[in-house]
């Protein structure tokens, strides 16, 4: 019942995305009927597409869960583009530059080092938070441009191989490669594995009671002794990590190296998961997967009904709207009134 | 009619009111006289603030009518009341801080010379001459978050009484006062009495309400209980009347016996938010079996000092000693489980995470001890166990532990917090305005505790701005003013009056 309920919001929102990109299909001439079908069939019918959506929706899952961590810690993590990017970037250089390892050491290490890629970029906005009291938004917005910069002049200059006209990373090696079985990648099962222990480490642990205190209300938290400091800098860090495990994954069990550019979007779309999971960690696995969905079939819709594929991308920016409309209104009032905002309390609920 | 009954000014009949399952106002009935002043009395929750609501067109009545003068008007919003002569000070101030006195106070009603420009000169003279006519000087052309909190409710008042308000409504007015403005304040709505203003005066200090009211209205869980004339009634009937049971208003308590020093500070100088000095070379010490009061008008320091305290504000200089323990520079984790427990003033804010659970809250300062925790895990088990108990013991009204904490009533909150920190191994307990807000039942409750804490050997410094709590309970007094202690002596040796001119001015 209970799980019903917080579910409502977001199926609501879902379901008005849907019919009011029906009536946008509807005008544009083609069939709302024909194109749904066609967004079914090509994500979830055959296991071969079947396994493209889990592939999509790893980066995803894990740009959700570290949104949604950041939520619960009362932060805005706009920073997940430039942590996942930065994990992809030395997932991909410790895949090629380590050589001679066994895989059950060598693809770890490279996803581990990519998460702390994504950690330690993350930990900066943490620290200046805690230290100078700068606005997480402003800085992870920040950030982002100088991950990506930072990111093409390491490729361009360091790590691309002699010869090679594309800016890149070169092939990781095989040892470091995170294989698919059958159809399943086991990339999304590292990440359905990270979402439950985000699960249990935020409902079971004693840190991550303080991380849901420290969001919920940092005064009461630090005047029951919670250091409110050393909690926004791990919440940040650890939001880091999740979104460095998306972009190692990536690199290492889909691209096989790193490209800049290959991941546009990525970490923004974690927003959107996040706010429809109602920042539950078990819930980023589905509405990830649902988002998966319309990325894998734009192609088959437009083939099979006609339809733009950029369809996809509105309904998804609907989905966003209707969710977060409710939120964005009370936010709004509440911030009027002069009340203290604490992004966790009101998103956190769930 | 009852011919001797002076006209009515204001009434309400029959009122009903209800938000979802919570029934606030239930058949309701007031009356106020001309040039009557009427005290609602009831405790928090009682319904009073929602009826006054209803009659300022604040809130619609579900059922029921509003009469002004004895004719039904429809009050669908504040402009309708203000037509109809009712103003209303609320309890948090409806002022524009960065306005001038005369702008708050014509705003809405702005007067305007020839062609729509702003007159403000004449509208400052208004208000000057409005002033000096009933006491409430202010000068018109200052800027209102300049003004202490006692001349910004002068300037509500005013600004009612630009409008020629017949009704006047205030919501628990004498809240952030001192005992001498309280007492100017009760000056002055007697003389607007006698200028025929009616009063709607809503408190739950019994003794204002005795002191001034001619008409007294007590509610309790949305209903009228009882209206009567305050000269026949006391103290005692009036709580018994809003609570539904005997209260003890004075709790009664042996002499203390003080044992060692516990807690010790020594010129201690503390900036407050804004940087500038709050405490000048404060010292002070509380020993093991006394209740040590500070008495001031808020913002002298008080909560600057027990965040120094408490670790939770850095300290310029001086020392904080906890027996032969230097705290200063220590986290605020470290002095809490020093054993000091903490009734923050500012229980919503400081003292819950209101969306966790009772039981979240209840272990809010022990939640990573063991029984409560292993290697960091939480024990579920452990934790419910010590909330069943504590609900139980310290008599907290939740349907469940598992409720979130943001729905429990004021008192019940509180009790939440005292529970909490109570249980908490201490030697040293610092409770900031441990009652305000509260029902009279739970003052009576936690004052209970503090002395219980008090003959049980604990340290107690009890800062609270409720002259009268600070009299009953605490063993010595010290008075607080601008971050200096002006006074200290044993509770018997002041008088309130005494007290109350220290609290204003730092010297008696």
């Amino acid at each position: 019942m209970k799980i019903l309920r917080s579910a409502l919001v977001p199926i609501i929102a879902v379901v008005l995305a849907l019919l009011a990109g029906a009536l946008l299909i509807q005008l544009s001439g083609s069939s709302p009927l024909e194109a749904y079908s066609a967004l079914f069939e090509g994500s979830f019918v055959g296991w071969e597409r079947f396994g493209t959506t889990l592939e999509k929706a790893t980066p995803l899952i894990m740009g959700g869960l570290a949104v949604a961590f950041a939520f619960k810690g009362g932060l805005f993590n706009i920073g997940g583009q430039g942590q996942l990017l930065f994990g992809a970037l030395i997932a991909g250089a410790a895949g090629y530059g380590f050589t001679g390892l066994p895989w059950i050491i060598h693809m770890p290490l490279a996803l581990l080092l990519g998460a702390a890629a994504g950690a330690a970029w993350g930990a900066i906005p943490g620290v200046l938070k805690a230290t100078r009291g700068a606005h997480e938004v402003i800085t992870t917005i920040m950030l982002n441009f100088v991950a990506a910069n930072a990111a093409e002049w390491l490729c361009t200059k360091v790590w691309r191989k002699p010869g090679d006209i594309l800016v890149r990373t070169p092939m990781i090696e095989g040892s470091a490669e995170i294989p698919t079985f059958g159809n399943i990648p086991l990339g999304f099962l590292i990440a359905v594995a990270f979402a439950l222990g985000v699960w249990y480490l935020l409902q079971k642990t004693t840190f991550g009671f303080e991380v849901r205190s420290v969001g919920l209300n940092p005064s009461a938290a630090s005047y029951a002794g919670i250091s409110t400091k050393r909690i926004v800098i791990l919440t940040m860090a650890i939001s880091g990590f999740l979104a460095g495990i998306g972009g190692s994954i990536e690199t290492l069990g889909v691209l096989g190296r790193y490209e800049p550019g290959f991941n546009a979007g990525l970490g923004f779309d974690g927003i959107t998961i996040a706010l429809l999971a109602r920042t539950n960690p078990i819930a980023v696995i589905p509405s990830a997967v649902l988002i998966a969905s319309m990325d894998a079939s734009a192609s088959l819709m437009q083939f099979k009904a006609g339809v733009a594929p950029e369809i996809t991308d509105v309904i998804e920016a609907l989905i966003l709207l209707f969710v977060a409309t409710p939120i964005i209104v009370r936010w709004f009032f509440k911030s009027r009134q002069g009340e203290e905002i604490s992004f966790g309390a009101n998103w956190g609920s769930s | 009619m009852n011919n001797q009954q002076a006209p009515l000014a204001l009434e309400a009949v029959g009122i009903c009111k209800s938000f979802g399952p919570l029934v606030a106002n239930d058949t309701v009935n007031l009356q106020v006289e001309k040039g009557q002043i009427h005290a609602l009395l009831g405790e928090n929750g009682a319904g009073k603030s929602t009826l006054v609501n209803i009659l300022f067109g604040l809130y619609k009545a579900d059922e029921g009518e509003v009469r002004v003068a004895g004719k039904k008007v429809e009050m669908n919003s504040p402009h309708d009341a203000i037509e109809h002569k009712i103003g209303m000070v609320h309890q948090h101030f409806q002022l524009v801080p960065v306005l001038t006195v005369t702008e708050n106070i014509v705003l809405g009603d702005e007067p305007t010379k020839k062609g729509g420009v702003l007159d403000f000169e004449k509208a400052a003279q208004e208000v000057e001459e409005l002033g000096k006519r009933y006491g409430l000087e202010v000068d018109p052309r200052a800027v209102v978050e300049d003004l202490p909190i006692g001349y910004q409710q002068r300037v509500e008042i005013l600004r009612s009484l630009y409008r020629q308000a017949d009704v006047l409504i205030l919501d628990e007015p004498t809240a952030v006062l001192t005992p001498q403005e309280t007492d100017h304040l009760l000056e002055v709505l007697r003389s607007l009495t006698a200028e025929g203003v009616s009063i709607i005066f809503i408190t739950h200090k019994l003794r204002e309400v005795l002191a001034i009211a001619d008409k007294v209205t007590v509610m309790r869980r949305g209903e009228v209980v009882g209206a009567t004339d305050p000269k026949e009634t006391n103290e005692e009937g009036l709580a018994e009347m809003m609570v539904g049971r005997s209260v003890v208003l004075r709790i009664a308590k042996s002499q203390a016996t003080p044992g060692n020093t516990v807690l010790s500070i020594k010129e201690l100088n503390v900036l407050d938010d804004r940087n500038q000095s709050a405490l000048k070379d404060f010292s002070l010490d509380v020993k093991e079996g006394e209740i040590f009061g500070i008495a001031g008008v808020e913002g002298n320091g008080q909560r600057e000092l027990v965040e120094a305290i408490t670790g939770l504000r850095p300290i310029v200089s001086g020392s904080i000693l906890m027996g032969e323990k230097e705290m200063s520079g220590c986290s605020a984790r470290e002095i809490s489980e020093e054993g000091i427990s903490h009734i923050p003033e500012n229980r919503e804010k400081h003292g819950l995470v209101g969306p966790h659970s009772v039981a979240d809250n209840l272990v809010l300062n022990r939640y990573f001890h063991s029984p409560f925790a292993a290697r960091g895990i939480r024990q579920t088990e452990a934790i419910n166990e010590e909330a069943s108990h504590l609900v139980e013991k310290f008599d907290v009204r939740t349907a469940s532990i598992h409720n979130p904490a943001r729905t429990l009533s004021g008192g019940n909150k509180q009790k939440v917090i005292a529970a909490r920190e109570l249980s908490h191994d201490s030697s040293l307990l610092l409770a900031a305005q441990p009652t305000r807000g509260i029902d009279v039942g739970s003052i009576e409750f936690i004052h209970q505790q503090l002395v219980n804490e008090r003959d049980a050997g604990v340290a107690v410094l009890l800062v609270s701005a409720e002259l009268d709590e600070i009299l009953s309970l605490s063993d010595r007094v010290g008075v607080i003013y601008q971050g200096k202690l002006v006074a200290i002596a044993p509770t018997d040796e002041f008088t309130r009056i005494q007290i109350g001119q220290l609290m204003t001015s730092g010297n008696s």
